[in-house]
């Protein structure tokens, strides 16, 4: 023993990090995460352990942004890095620079931890979940702007509901960084007057590229909109847990925006079954009120002398004749009038006209049609097919 | 299509509502209901025609929270 060299506690410190920062530069291993710390700093501190041993690993904040999915713990990884050894401390940690599930199934465990953890906090609560509104005239869309997502929603709102505005907020939905931008989309619509509802969402793809609507501070950002939010993420058979947080899940994003809209052709329908049914309660209200006199009429002559009712009758009943007759023309007139116009503007697409080139003159509320009936000196308007202009003066040539 | 006139198509399907309930009521006169059929009338074909002449809005906010650069399309 007493020939044994004496060294200091830095000397081998300093020989094993040599030993070990030289041996192990580049490894790659499996492990179960545990003790999962995202610092403030943006570093990730974790340990990856199994059965016999674990090691003590950091991710640093530029290499971890790379990372598509937020570990947590008792999910099993692959990670790739490098062995370093910290002498102050006297320990060694894996430096890593790569991190993937070890498997789909492992995603999968990680969105049921998750999909628990939210459930109990109650942000799936149906009793949270907001009726989507009636009539929307303004959406928000959260996706990505030259995605097939929005063409989609973009063509639906324009075949069913042509006067809705979409307000689009191009957001990057998959990758490094995507669930950070879909959290500020949100939060910026919330921020956008009159907006009544948002749809986030983006078109199908692998569990990978819908991850970031697995994310909880998506599903957070979702829970805290004040406006309603439908989630229309991938296809039917894919659900996320925003899916779950939102007030409405959608299938796809084209069936999102069907939810969000109604079909004008539906709504037309609706407006002219609605006067169809005023004209006829109108009938019925004149024919009522005609017993009514009538019956009047039949009850008053029973109380006065004979003489009296039959000089008075014939009055009375061409009075009646004449009070209900003429109502019931100015009904009908009044409702042929409206079929007339339904049918004019059906056979005439007004914007077409006017794209063509031609103008349409209005003057105290009414258009012009012949030039005659112009009257000079008082205010008119000019209807281009992109926009009116109002001339207030101006001479006779 | 402006944003007022917009706002007033939800306003005429209300009064269009209204106008209908007020007719079942059989509490008002009958002249008026004569009127309020006319009125009916009037904005059902309103409402008819701002469906058939719009064209969707599109806008696109480039910066998120400040920055309101608004862009127009017609689809």
């Amino acid at each position: 023993m007493d020939n044994l060299k004496i060294i200091t506690v830095s000397q081998l410190t300093f020989e094993i990090k040599r030993l070990l920062e030289e041996n192990f530069q580049n490894v790659s291993l499996i492990g179960e995460i545990s003790n999962f710390k995202p610092h403030v700093s943006g570093h990730w501190y974790f340990s990856l352990k199994d059965a016999e041993a674990q090691i003590s690993c950091t991710m640093w904040k530029g290499v971890n942004s790379a990372v598509f999915f937020t570990p947590q713990d008792g999910m099993k990884i692959v990670v790739t890095g490098k062995v370093t050894v910290y002498p102050p401390r006297g320990n060694y940690q894996l430096d890593v620079r790569s991190m993937k599930p070890a498997g789909i199934g492992e995603l999968q465990l990680n969105f049921e931890l998750l999909k628990e953890r939210l459930k109990k906090e109650g942000l799936f609560d149906a009793e949270r979940k907001r009726p989507i509104p009636n009539l929307p005239m303004k959406i928000g869309i959260a996706t990505a702007i030259d995605g097939a997502a929005f063409r989609d929603m973009v063509s639906v709102a324009g075949r069913r509901f042509p006067l809705v505005e979409l307000v689009v907020i191009p957001t990057s939905v998959q990758g490094v960084g995507a669930a950070e931008s879909i959290v500020d989309s949100i939060k910026a619509l919330n921020k956008v007057p009159e907006i009544e509802l948002i749809i986030i969402g983006r078109g199908g793809g692998s569990i990978e590229d819908l991850w970031a609507f697995n994310e909880e501070i998506v599903a957070r950002a979702v829970y805290n909109s004040r406006i309603p939010v439908i989630s229309a993420v991938g296809h039917e058979v894919d659900f996320t847990i925003s899916d779950f947080v939102a007030d409405v899940r959608a299938a796809t994003p084209t069936a999102a925006m069907e939810l969000a809209t109604v079909d004008m052709w539906e709504l037309i329908k609706n407006i002219n079954s609605t006067i169809g049914y005023l004209g006829e309660s109108l009938t019925k209200r004149l024919k009522d009120e005609r017993n009514r006199i009538k019956y009047f009429i039949q009850s008053y002559a029973s109380r006065v002398p004979e003489s009296l009712i039959n000089t008075n009758r014939q009055r009375l009943d061409h009075t009646t004749y004449r009070l209900t007759t003429g109502l019931e023309n100015r009904l009908e007139k009044t409702k042929s009038n409206l079929l007339l116009r339904i049918k004019a503007l059906e056979n005439h697409d007004l914007s077409k006209t006017l794209k063509k080139g031609f103008v349409i003159v209005r003057q105290n509320g009414k258009a012009v049609y012949r030039a005659k009936k112009l009257e000079w000196g008082n205010p008119f308007s000019m209807r281009f097919f992109d926009n009116q202009i109002e001339i207030n003066y101006y001479e006779k040539e | 299509m402006k944003k007022n006139e917009k706002k007033s198509f939800r306003d005429m399907i209300s009064r269009l509502e209204e106008i209908t309930e007020l007719l079942e009521s059989n509490k008002i006169e009958l002249e008026d209901s004569i009127q309020l059929y006319e009125e009916g009338i009037a904005i059902s074909t309103d409402c008819i025609t701002s469906l058939k002449e719009a064209e969707l809005k599109i806008t696109e906010l480039k910066n998120k929270l400040a920055d309101i650069s608004q862009e127009e399309s017609a689809k």
